[in-house]
């Protein structure tokens, strides 16, 4: 099987839906003629022309705004975000009209409008640049949020977030923009909603998204060969739908729960899991759920402190070490 | 693409023209007795069907309890704004516009009924119960709400005029927004994107001279459609109180849309009679004077009345019979809306996602909501 970054997949899914359903647009800042802030649009504006190929100026109230509009009229829109961290300005038009508009008119509009961009910390580029929207975003209901961790998982959820009907959003990672991995060349979709247990393990289950899928499976790594434990590895890879059934199982295995997640930690994505663990399987767990999230302050510039202030795979294991005590 | 913002810069000059004169724009010349008498028509049902609203949100429901909650922002006053501009749309145009849009919804043709059984919360309601009097929706008639937040439609209305365009339908899309909503960010992001794109939208500015209790005079610099200007947008003004007016100018920007692809944006002097929803006591920012001289002088159903009995369209006997019927019809949309079932707690959750309203056809997995 071919190998591709995670940037060409999503590049690749892109090219394939566009080509598919002429609906569908790629819009946002630099996506065309400058190929892509990230290079993940490079060449397609060669190959689709600028109908299907977007720039926009810097306002991502009105396009993404503009967006909604145009796929209440059957456009199917995949807005980029430079970063997500830029939702902040446009958060009206995401999360009051994207969101809210299929049910305030009773069911009479739909929004298949995808909103994607990377939202990471790691890079040194400061507070403002680094937030990890997902926990905020999958609090609406109406919307869809997916995080993906692999170049295959990207791109096949990617396909599916452009046919989805609901408005998705969907979350990448710069740093995992350079990362190879097997993408068959055969086209396939991944259903939102699925969870995939990347790392089979019998005695804690670890359960993460995006990057902290990385890190975990370097820690388990170093768990299984150093310190005799065998971790189970559940990538959610849909915030929302959630994929809660497979972490259950895996908690029913294994009865101790890591949570890793690249979020603040008051009100995040784990709160909800930890929250939904202990309501269903509590029977099931040898102690407590523990979760490892990123220091709870704004993102550190401090390149060498920032990593610390992440999960990171050393993070991992003393959680890990710590849960298993 | 156009660049000069002179396109309809004339029409500034043409509003000092006399008012009676606008029945002779071509556009109103062409219009039959009966259209004619559909204009006020529709003017006086709004009219009616609003005031029996205030009525019901008052009064109490037969076990007591409220009719109608939350907020009710009445366009009495400003009818002849929504009438004359959604009296011009062919089929591939649309609307959209913000919390203020019992008028807008009945000019583009919505039934009264589910609009009334909207208010009071039933099942009946044009979204089920789920909107309420500032989110009325009606796509099969081009009516994409209904919006309340101040301003946040207008990028939606621009979102319309760029399907058309991507579509190659020939079209325009209005994106109405009151003389507040001129000072919020996304309505200038949206100038922006529709000029330099060349998008077939009217951007409508109802200036009714106040956002709540602040005065136009407190809150905005400069005319408020010259903003278009700087945006290389042709921009016009008019006053709103005769629907011929309105629909003079709003024909040339209709099809400066429509045919050139080009936006522009139009403000139309109104004015509402009421307070800004119920619950203003209007009695900090504006006289009970200024009220008076308006409802006196240019209350636009006593100017439309004038003029077609001056123009022998109506009789005051016929006029009468449509008032009659007006209110008619809004005591059966109460009497429907009162009648009606509200939403159980089984349909809270119906209408948030495509996905979860249609299981067979769901491709997604997992949870989609929570407990
Ligand atoms: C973003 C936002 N800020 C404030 C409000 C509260 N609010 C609702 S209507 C309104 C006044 C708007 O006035 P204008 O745009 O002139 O419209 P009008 O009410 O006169 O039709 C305000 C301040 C709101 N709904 N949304
Ligand atoms: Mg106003």
């Amino acid at each position: 099987m071919p190998q591709i970054t995670y940037r060409e997949a999503i590049r690749h899914a892109l090219a394939e839906e566009l080509t598919r359903d002429p609906n569908v647009v790629v819009m946002g800042e630099e996506v065309a003629q400058f190929n892509g802030a990230y290079k993940v649009t490079d060449g397609l504006l060669a190959t689709f022309g600028p109908t299907r190929i977007v720039d926009t100026p810097i306002s991502e109230a009105g396009f993404i705004g503009l967006g909604v509009g145009a796929s209440m009229l059957g456009i199917r829109p995949v807005m980029e975000l430079m970063f997500w961290s830029f939702y902040s300005v446009a958060f009206d038009q995401i999360l009051n009209n994207a969101a809210n508009v299929r049910y305030m008119s009773g069911g009479q509009i739909n929004c298949p409008i995808v909103i994607r961009g990377p939202a990471n910390g790691g890079t040194s580029v400061g507070a403002t640049h680094s937030h990890t929207p997902e926990n905020v975003l999958a609090n609406h209901p109406g919307v869809k949020v997916v995080v993906p961790a692999t170049a295959y998982d990207a791109k096949g959820l990617l396909k599916s977030a452009i046919r989805d009907n609901d408005p998705v959003f969907f979350l990448e990672n710069t740093i995992l923009y350079g990362d190879k991995g097997e993408v068959p060349e055969a086209e396939y979709v991944i259903p939102l909603g699925k969870a995939d247990v990347k790392r089979v393990g019998t005695d804690l289950t670890i359960v993460t998204y995006g990057r902290c899928v990385i890190h975990s499976l370097k820690a388990a790594e170093v768990l299984a060969k150093d310190h005799g434990i065998s971790v189970e590895v559940v990538d959610l890879r849909t915030i929302r739908p959630l994929d809660f059934d497979t972490v259950l199982a895996s908690v029913k295995k294994t009865n101790r729960v890591l949570i890793v997640e690249e979020q603040k930690p008051f009100a995040s994505v784990g709160t909800q899991l930890a929250y939904m663990i202990q309501r269903e399987a509590f029977d099931d767990l040898d102690g407590p759920i523990h979760r490892l999230a990123t220091i709870d302050a704004p993102a550190i510039y401090s390149p060498p402190v920032e990593t610390e202030q992440l999960p990171n795979p050393g993070r991992v294991i003393k959680a890990v070490l710590a849960a298993m005590a | 693409m156009s660049k000069k913002p002179s396109a309809i810069a004339d029409t500034k000059a043409e509003s000092a023209v006399k008012a009676t004169d606008y029945a002779l724009a071509p556009i109103n010349a062409a219009l039959s007795s009966t259209q004619r008498i559909e204009l006020y028509r529709t003017m006086i049902r709004i009219r009616r069907f609003e005031e029996r609203s205030l009525r019901a949100y008052q009064g109490k429901n037969p076990s007591g309890g409220t009719n109608i909650g939350g907020f009710l922002h009445l366009y009495i006053g400003q009818e002849a704004v929504a009438v004359g501009c959604c009296s011009l749309m062919g089929k591939n145009d649309h609307v959209i516009t913000a919390y203020r849009d019992h008028g807008h919804a009945i000019a583009v043709g919505m039934d009264t009924k589910p609009l009334m059984a909207e208010l009071y919360g039933k099942i009946t309601g044009c979204s089920k119960g789920k909107g309420g009097s500032m989110h009325y929706f009606a796509p099969d008639k081009n009516f994409w709400g209904g919006h309340g937040i101040v301003g946040g439609q207008v990028p939606l209305g621009t979102g319309l005029a760029y399907a058309l365009k991507y579509q190659g339908k020939k079209g325009a899309a209005m994106a109405f927004m009151g003389d507040g909503a001129v000072n919020q960010g996304a309505v200038h992001e949206a100038y922006n994107l529709a000029s330099l794109w060349n998008l077939p939208v009217v951007f409508v500015i109802e200036n009714n001279g106040y956002s709540m209790g602040t005065s136009q005079a407190r809150s905005s610099a400069g005319q408020l459609a010259k903003r278009a200007e700087g945006y290389d947008m042709a921009w016009g003004q008019c006053d709103g109180h005769d629907v011929y007016e309105v629909r003079a100018l709003m024909d040339k920007h209709l099809t400066l849309a429509r045919e050139q692809s080009r936006p522009s944006t139009v403000e139309i002097d109104t004015y509402r009679y009421r307070g800004h929803s119920v619950a203003d006591p209007d009695n900090t920012y504006r006289t009970k004077a200024e009220i008076e001289e308006y409802r006196n002088k240019k209350d636009p159903i006593q100017v439309s009345l004038h003029k077609l009995l001056a123009e022998g369209v109506l009789t005051e006997a016929s006029a009468d019979k449509i008032d009659a019927e007006a209110r008619a019809e809004a005591e059966s949309a109460a009497d429907f809306a009162d009648a009606s079932p509200y939403p159980t707690p089984d349909d809270i959750q119906k209408d948030v996602y495509w996905e979860s309203d249609h299981p067979a056809e769901r491709k997604s997995e997992g949870r989609l909501f929570f407990d």
